[in-house]
């Protein structure tokens, strides 16, 4: 493809609001996580929770959209300069020329559980709750395109924990098509009981802190996001560049991944086919790294099948807890921040390495100029995606 | 802007009176009124057992409509790159999930929270087979048929090669009926091909730009379709399906998208 400049991006999770506050905590290993209770659901573990979020307040006129997800939303979006930014672009290009395309995978999901809850005696459900603004799950981007003021090609891509990874590649579509000459992508996933529950009935939620790559590691730590990043045809001062995109599906397995990692290794290698690069270019990997035992094993394989064994590689999820439907534009920013810093992240809570994984791990910052990142982001029914950016074109 | 073209080489439709393609083309084309009853979904055959027990009601209308489009086509599903549309999810699931998080257990099933995702339909359909291409699900509420096929054209156009598209929405149970109703299951699949394939039944042009933005989208011609499509967004495709069965040399229609975007749809059947 095309390169196509990143003209601004942000992330807000656990580790903070706003890209400084990400960056100050991977240059101090800093994890968000915290053995924390969410609501009341009374289950063992760690969780990334975004402070704050609770006193969020939506723009006049939005108030049908409040909930969890779109107060995340807007909060991540005051980050960084990038209503300024949009606010730019849609002068410069016009509202109807800018795509929004985001991911999340249960968007509103924790209005219609406290919904539930309130249920009348008749079974129905309060008359303050807004399925369409709300519980949808294109409710993220009908409220972004609200407050924007954002009037291109928009929908939600919901492919569980690789949607707004997947973002970067439809928009990279749009952009090649000639339809759009911009495009804001990005993921926001919050915290709700399904998913806790969830992934606790499948015994997939970790006890303990998650400890991706580790010997000792049980499962994943949830946590939530939100991050975005504004693509656009050119710009004078562009702060990365999206180079590849890779998609693929496992055709495995509902909840498993393929266990020799099959289909992520087409995602890599489509990605590196895309950008026109060979593995040995890639100077970094943040892993999709879940920390939960077949899932680290599987990408091990993988990365092992494409990159071979030297290719320094990390997860951050023990930083930021697993975003699910934002995993993918969190990541994507912290990819940007490494190769705009030289900097590339420890995986933390991991001092034990599993012998059966041979990718070369980093347990410590490494500092190094970094010209090229991949990041994966693997999702529930075998969908697979991975991206690659770059420093310069 | 140039317009995106694509051919169209299989379609699948399933809707209350309409059982496939083949047996709703004279509903379409209007040389016969559409009959009452609901939807019939038919057991996903394709599935494995295990998983065919697993499959609700939004994963056996997908699979369907899936299977006719990719029929008439013939092209191999194996291989073939999917997208998804979906106003929601299994409603089924999103009620008994919420329902059972309310009380005081709150004894999730794995099962049913691993077919929670948007895209498990996608999943089964690609598992069903081992098809390791690449596949999107999407979901643009009422806007969600003419998103999906945005995305499936732009696919093919970068790509080249073909792309299944597959746009299905079931209804919620109550309470959550209430808040969105549906009158019943739709689906519609298209295998979208590069221009200049063999066999196609159209040739699609595409485009969107400001002087149509909030005009209504156009309507069915039948009555009864016109219903249906004003009431589930899969069956917002049904005019571009008219388009095809009606023997018109050249037809336009236009689609709903999210935000008061149209597309612009152009269905020529004398294919360039």
């Amino acid at each position: 493809m095309t390169p196509i400049a990143i003209s601004r991006f942000t992330a807000t999770t656990a580790l903070g609001a706003g890209t400084a506050a990400t960056l100050d905590a991977m240059r101090q290993q800093r994890s968000g996580l915290k053995r924390a209770h969410f609501l009341d659901a009374d289950l063992p573990g760690w969780i990334g929770v975004v402070e704050g979020v609770d006193e969020v307040r939506l723009p006049a006129g939005l108030d049908a959209y409040d909930c969890r997800n779109n107060r995340l939303a807007w909060l991540g979006l005051q980050q960084d300069g990038l209503l300024d930014a949009v606010d730019s672009a849609r002068r410069r290009w016009g509202a109807t020329r800018i795509a929004l395309i985001l991911g999340t995978s249960t968007s509103g999901q924790l209005q219609t559980e406290l919904a539930y809850r309130r249920r009348a005696a008749d079974g129905s459900l309060p008359a303050d709750f807004h399925y369409a603004q709300t519980q949808n799950t294109f409710s993220l981007a009908a409220f972004v395109a609200q407050a924007l003021a954002l009037r291109g090609p928009s929908w939600v891509v919901s492919t569980a924990c690789s949607s707004s990874a997947k973002v970067f590649a439809s928009a990279s579509r749009l952009l090649a098509t000639g339809l759009v000459d911009a495009a804001l992508v990005g993921g926001v996933d919050s915290l709700c009981l399904t998913t806790l529950y969830g992934f606790n009935s499948l015994e997939l939620l970790s006890p303990d802190i998650c400890r991706p790559w580790d010997v000792r590691r049980h499962g994943l730590s949830l946590g939530e996001g939100a991050a975005f990043a504004l693509l656009e045809r050119d710009c004078a001062q562009p702060l990365g560049w999206l180079l590849g995109t890779g998609e693929s599906s496992d055709g495995h397995h509902m909840s498993s991944p393929h266990p020799q990692g099959l289909g992520a290794v087409e995602a890599m290698r489509a990605a590196l086919a895309d950008a026109g690069l060979e593995p040995a270019a890639i100077d970094y990997i943040n892993l999709h790294g879940t920390a939960t035992p077949n899932n680290d094993s599987a990408e091990d394989c993988a990365v092992q099948a494409v990159f071979g064994s030297a290719t320094p590689c990390s997860s951050t999820k023990g930083a930021t807890g697993h975003t699910l439907g934002a995993a993918g534009a969190v990541e994507a920013a912290i990819s940007l921040l490494a190769l705009r810093h030289g900097l590339m992240p420890a995986g933390l809570n991991s001092p034990t390495p599993d012998p059966a994984l041979k990718t070369n791990y980093l347990r410590h910052n490494q500092a190094a100029p970094l010209r090229t990142v991949l990041s994966n982001s693997f999702g529930f029914g075998g969908s697979n995606a991975s991206l690659v950016f770059g420093a310069c074109r | 802007m140039t317009p995106l073209t694509f051919t169209l080489r299989g379609i699948g439709l399933l809707g209350p009176g309409l059982a496939s393609w083949a047996e709703s083309r004279d509903i379409l084309a209007g040389r016969r009124t559409l009959g009452a009853g609901p939807t019939a979904l038919p057991a996903p055959l394709r599935l494995p057992s295990a998983e065919r027990r697993r499959a609700g009601a939004a994963i056996k209308l997908a699979l369907a409509v899936a299977d006719q489009a990719v029929d008439q086509a013939g092209v191999d599903p194996r291989a073939l790159a999917t997208v998804f549309t979906a106003s929601s999810g299994e409603g089924a699931i999103c009620h008994a999930l919420c329902d059972a998080l309310a009380r005081p257990d709150r004894l999730v099933s794995p099962t049913r929270f691993t077919n929670s995702v948007h895209n498990a339909a996608a999943g089964y359909w690609h598992i069903s087979m081992a098809n390791r291409a690449a596949s999107t699900s999407l979901c643009a509420l009422d806007g969600g048929f003419g998103a999906g096929l945005l995305e499936a054209a732009t696919q093919v156009a970068v790509s080249g090669a073909p792309v299944l598209l597959v746009a299905a929405d079931t209804p919620y149970p109550q309470p959550l009926h209430a808040c969105r109703q549906l009158p019943d299951h739709f689906g519609l699949a298209l295998v979208l091909a590069p221009s200049g394939t063999a066999g196609a039944l159209a040739a699609v042009q595409l485009s969107f730009d400001d002087t149509t933005r909030g005009l209504p989208p156009t309507p069915a011609a039948g009555a009864a379709l016109e219903r249906l499509r004003a009431s589930i967004p899969a069956a917002a495709g049904l005019t571009l399906l008219e388009a095809v069965a009606r023997p018109a040399r050249e037809s336009r229609v236009l689609l709903d998208c999210p935000n008061g975007l149209r597309l612009c749809v152009d269905v020529l059947m004398e294919l360039p």
